[in-house]
């Protein structure tokens, strides 16, 4: 048994540790030291708490820690790059599952004695916990059904769904209230649980509501969840490293979210309140004769590459579906071996969560030096001769800057229909998420090829 | 459908209006192709070649005429070859209706179909049968090659044992397509290339090509495109200015290749006498519109010419000199209009006049007059682009209300919390408030590159929660116990899952 103090002290150095971990991520090179430093504050933590606070049950809690850490690192190491939004979603899921636990424990805790204004503060903390901890369970349960597929990715559009939330929201807080009153009494229990079933299927409905690619916005929010989840639950055990980490991951998820709708020029709310794409009406001039495409096929595209001097890949959610990073790698070194200057161009919101195609061009042992983010390359794009667009749509879609009634108008875009030729990869003519024409397809210097991502460039690689 | 070829008669064609390779495509399209005897001869294509490609061979033209549905020619059909158009059968080739109303006419009042090459609107849709721009493509080069052939140095300068040699300067009037297509020819020859056009927007496309575009020393925003991209005819100043221009370029360059025409017009003659005088000895001038009457004052068309030791080329079958090649991009050219003709691929060509396309082309329909078309709305390149609208406009609009009331609610909020609080509460929020600025601060400085492992790390992070099931494990109530048992369970996949996949994530990123 250690004292107090020195449990205190080591929750100091493992919140010093964490923040130093989410620094280490500011560049590649530190990453790998930043990861580390969570990993000892972790370690720090747990062997301090169970030194310093846990008396009996010394073995459910064991097993339960080396079975969940088996189960974890398990996951961890069969899980495919191309699923990591399913795997971190699923992760959250369990943050919120882990806190509205701990809340109904609190909640139950005989030995927690508050009196008047103490009491009613912790309550809402249990309340708040609970709340925003199952609001995050089944949002990232809904949120993995969707990126594995498992549920249908297109919004699901309830009548009247503004309302149903808003009587929800009134709900929770009319709850909240009569638990408030009743656990003064020594009850509460009852409204505590209805609260939580409307907390889920608040959950459930936020994010069924929203469609595929506003993914990389909701994996993020609930990434912020989790850390609200988490700081709530330090709050309800008056525990200062639960507070800090929750709201370091709590901001972190925020200006994820914040950044992801930047990238999109959308108001986060708007993004919440979900069903883009399907709203009809504002389709622009979307009937309008665009004109033709031009196909193209495998081996003049190898020609292309070959011949050009300057090529830029730019990398959407399709290439993640088709699996096509590692033959992307495979042309992109070919074409660097005859001397072609081959660069990545990332749009922040390109796949299913932030960083996404960065993670999956790494898998397939892309050198991170030559992948840039849309700030730092979208000046270069005159000077380059091919611009390959792989499974991508909106995020190289001309009419955001062009067409102001466009509904992605003002959302920034890769400009790659400045360079002297672009070559579309895509299956099919269809459109892109927002349901928006992409004049790109019909521009001269563009060419269209058709078919598989992975299919079409190994052959593509093959002919080169 | 019998699609029939016959041999060109005009002397001194070269060209046919299929290649063997275009006929395959033919067939595929549903049509049988007949060729007559020796028609692709002097473009190098064999009868041989046309039997092994399906097609049959007619030995005389009036056969194949008459056992022919549509016939694809290149040059308009000459007094014979009207003869043998009969009613219900459909013509497809060059026929220039304004220049040649008799023609028009001869088929209005045989009854046949007749689709000019030469009349399809030029929209982006119909770019790929725009035989003009075939055409012209060719002449640029061709007409380098001429130049080439009868200029008596190197395009390109070099350094040699014996000597410098300095490259070849070249002057292209009007970028249009075979301006283009002579500029990128004498560019990848090594000579320096300087390029004039009226129309400013071409600046672009011949910077892009590495040649440098002259600019008029002169006052104007008129522009000098017009409908459908081709150029129009400018002012009186604006003339004086470009003369001038030329005037002193001509005593500098070796070659001139004129490419200038204006649509319904003679040629502007841009290269007076005097100009051609000043040029130095040995020079070439190419005008590629000899037909229209020729850009230089001294082009006599068709021939080719000597004056004051400049060699002046007025060939007005430029592309006909390069047979194989034009032969093959005019016949792809067909092939493209029959293939939106022929929209079920069961070889029967409908001449579908709700097409803009083949509607513009079509010049008599069943012993109709339809020509001119209706004009056609859409211009090849918009006269004058908007500049690209500001997308910012919503921000800008943004007021600064909505901050204001978010940040006086916000302090309202804190100091109702404040005044009601208890001071535990309040010193557990301070260290919250901080924390959140800490992470604030932090997060910002995480390259975006980063973004999915510091979500996870973060996720891993998160699962700190599990210090809460540690403090309740050893509560002696045994529901608490179990649901603090679950609560490590599942917290420990997830620290363990969380910082395993980072870690596996983090070291996939390498130089």
């Amino acid at each position: 048994m250690i004292s107090t103090g020195i449990v205190t002290v080591s929750y100091i150095a493992a919140t010093i540790l964490f923040i130093l971990a989410l620094g280490g991520l500011s560049n590649q090179e530190t990453a790998s030291r930043g990861n580390w430093y969570g990993i000892v504050g972790m370690t720090i933590a747990l062997l301090a708490t169970l030194f310093g606070v846990v008396t009996q049950n010394y073995v459910e809690l064991i097993l339960a820690l080396l079975l969940g850490g088996s189960i974890g690192l398990l996951l961890a190491k069969r899980v495919q790059m191309t699923e990591m939004p399913e795997l971190v979603a699923i992760l959250h899921s369990l943050v919120g599952l882990a806190a509205v636990f701990v809340g109904f424990a609190s909640f139950m805790d005989p030995t927690a004695h508050f009196e008047g204004i103490e009491q009613t503060v912790h309550d809402i903390e249990i309340y708040l916990g609970i709340l925003i901890g199952a609001v995050t369970f089944s949002g990232s349960v809904i949120a993995f059904g969707k990126l594995s597929g498992r549920i249908g990715g297109s919004p699901l559009m309830l009548p009247a769904r503004h309302w149903l939330n808003l009587g929800l929201l009134i709900a929770s807080i009319w709850f909240g209230y009569e638990f408030v009153v009743q656990s003064a009494i020594g009850g509460g229990l009852n409204p505590l649980i209805i609260m939580t079933f409307i907390a889920l299927l608040f959950g459930i409905h936020m994010v069924m509501a929203i469609g595929g690619a506003d993914m990389p916005v909701v994996v993020s929010m609930l990434n912020s969840y989790s850390g609200w989840a988490a700081s709530a639950t330090g709050f309800m055990l008056s525990n200062d490293l639960l507070i800090v980490t929750g709201a370091l991951v709590g901001s972190s998820g925020a200006i994820l979210s914040y950044i992801m709708c930047r990238a999109m020029n959308r108001k986060f709310l708007s993004v919440i309140a979900g069903g883009f794409g399907t709203g009809g009406g504002t389709s622009g001039k979307g009937d309008e004769d665009h004109g033709e495409v031009v196909p193209v096929e495998a081996e003049e595209t190898a020609a292309l590459l070959a011949g050009a001097k300057e090529v830029m890949i730019i990398p959407g959610y399709g290439m993640a579906v088709a699996q096509a990073q590692h033959i992307v790698h495979e042309i992109t070194r070919a074409l660097r071996d005859k001397g072609v200057n081959v660069r990545f161009g990332i749009h922040p919101v390109a796949g299913r969560m932030p960083g996404h195609m960065n993670v999956l061009l790494a898998e397939a042992k892309v050198p991170y030096d030559i992948v840039f983010e849309m700030d730092e390359i979208n000046e270069d794009f005159p000077d380059v001769d091919v611009s390959v667009v792989i499974g991508a749509n909106d995020i190289v879609n001309p009419s955001a800057l062009t067409d102001p009634d466009s509904p992605i108008a003002g959302m920034p875009v890769l400009e790659c229909w400045k360079g002297t030729t672009s070559i579309v990869l895509k299956r099919s003519m269809a459109t892109g998420y927002a349901g928006v024409q992409n004049p790109l397809f019909f521009l001269e210097n563009t060419r269209m090829l058709f078919g598989d991502a992975k299919e079409t460039l190994d052959n593509v690689f093959k002919a080169l | 459908m019998k699609i029939g070829v016959p041999k060109e008669n005009f002397p001194g064609e070269r060209r046919v209006a299929t290649t063997p390779d275009v006929a395959i495509q033919l067939k595929k399209l549903g049509y049988d192709v007949s060729v007559e005897s020796g028609a692709g001869e002097a473009a190098n294509f064999s009868d041989d070649a046309y039997r092994e490609a399906g097609c049959e061979i007619f030995a005389t033209g009036s056969d194949l005429w008459s056992g022919s549905d549509i016939v694809m020619k290149v040059r308009a059909p000459d007094d014979s070859e009207v003869d043998l158009l009969r009613a219900g059968q459909t013509l497809i080739s060059f026929i220039w209706p304004a220049q040649n109303p008799d023609l028009l006419k001869a088929f209005t009042e045989k009854g046949a179909t007749v689709l000019a090459m030469d009349s399809i609107p030029r929209i982006s849709r119909a770019q790929k049968m725009d035989v003009l721009s075939s055409m012209a493509n060719i002449a640029g080069y061709r007409a380098v090659v001429e130049a080439a052939q009868h200029f008596g140095r190197f395009f390109t300068g070099q350094i040699t044992a014996a000597g410098k040699v300095p490259p070849a300067k070249i002057l292209v009037i009007g970028a249009g397509v075979a301006g283009l297509a002579a500029i990128g020819a004498a560019k990848s020859m090594g000579a320096i290339v300087r390029s004039f056009d009226t129309r400013p927007e071409v600046k672009e496309q011949v910077e892009s090509m590495d040649a440098e575009f002259l600019m008029l020393d002169f006052e104007d925003d008129e522009g000098g495109s017009g409908e459908g991209g081709y150029a129009k005819v400018m002012s009186e100043e604006f003339i004086k200015a470009e003369m001038a221009l030329f005037a002193e370029q001509a005593k500098d360059v070796d070659i001139i290749i004129t490419t200038a025409l204006i649509p319904g017009k003679p040629a502007p003659k841009l290269i007076t006498a005097d100009m051609v005088f000043s040029m130095k000895d040995g020079s070439v001038i190419v005008d590629l519109a000899a037909e229209q009457g020729g850009n230089c004052e001294l082009t006599e068309p068709d021939q080719l010419v000597v004056k004051d030791g400049v060699t002046l080329i007025g060939y007005t079958d430029l592309p006909s000199r390069l047979a194989a090649q034009s032969s093959q991009l005019y016949g792809t050219n067909l092939r493209h209009l029959l293939t939106d003709m022929t929209p079920e691929k069961d070889g029967q060509a409908v001449v579908d006049m709700e097409d803009e396309v083949i509607r513009g082309a079509t010049i008599c329909k069943d012993g109709e007059t339809t020509w001119p078309p209706p004009v056609p709305k859409l211009s090849a390149t918009p006269p004058k682009k908007e500049p690209e609208p500001a997308p910012v406009v919503v921000e800008e609009k943004r007021s600064v209300r909505g901050p204001v009331i978010a940040a006086v609610a916000g302090g309202l909020a804190l100091l109702g919390l404040g005044a009601v609080a208890p001071p535990s509460f309040m010193a557990h929020f301070t260290v919250f408030v901080l924390a959140c600025f800490i992470g604030y601060m932090v997060i910002w400085n995480v390259t975006p590159a980063l973004h999915t492992p510091l979500m996870s790390v973060t996720n891993a992070i998160s699962s700190i929660i599990v210090i809460g099931a540690l403090l309740q494990v050893s509560s002696d109530v045994p529901e608490i116990k179990w649901i603090a048992v679950a609560t490590l369970l599942i917290t420990s996949i997830n620290i363990a899952g969380g910082f395993a996949v980072t870690r596996r994530m983090l070291d996939m990123f390498r130089k």
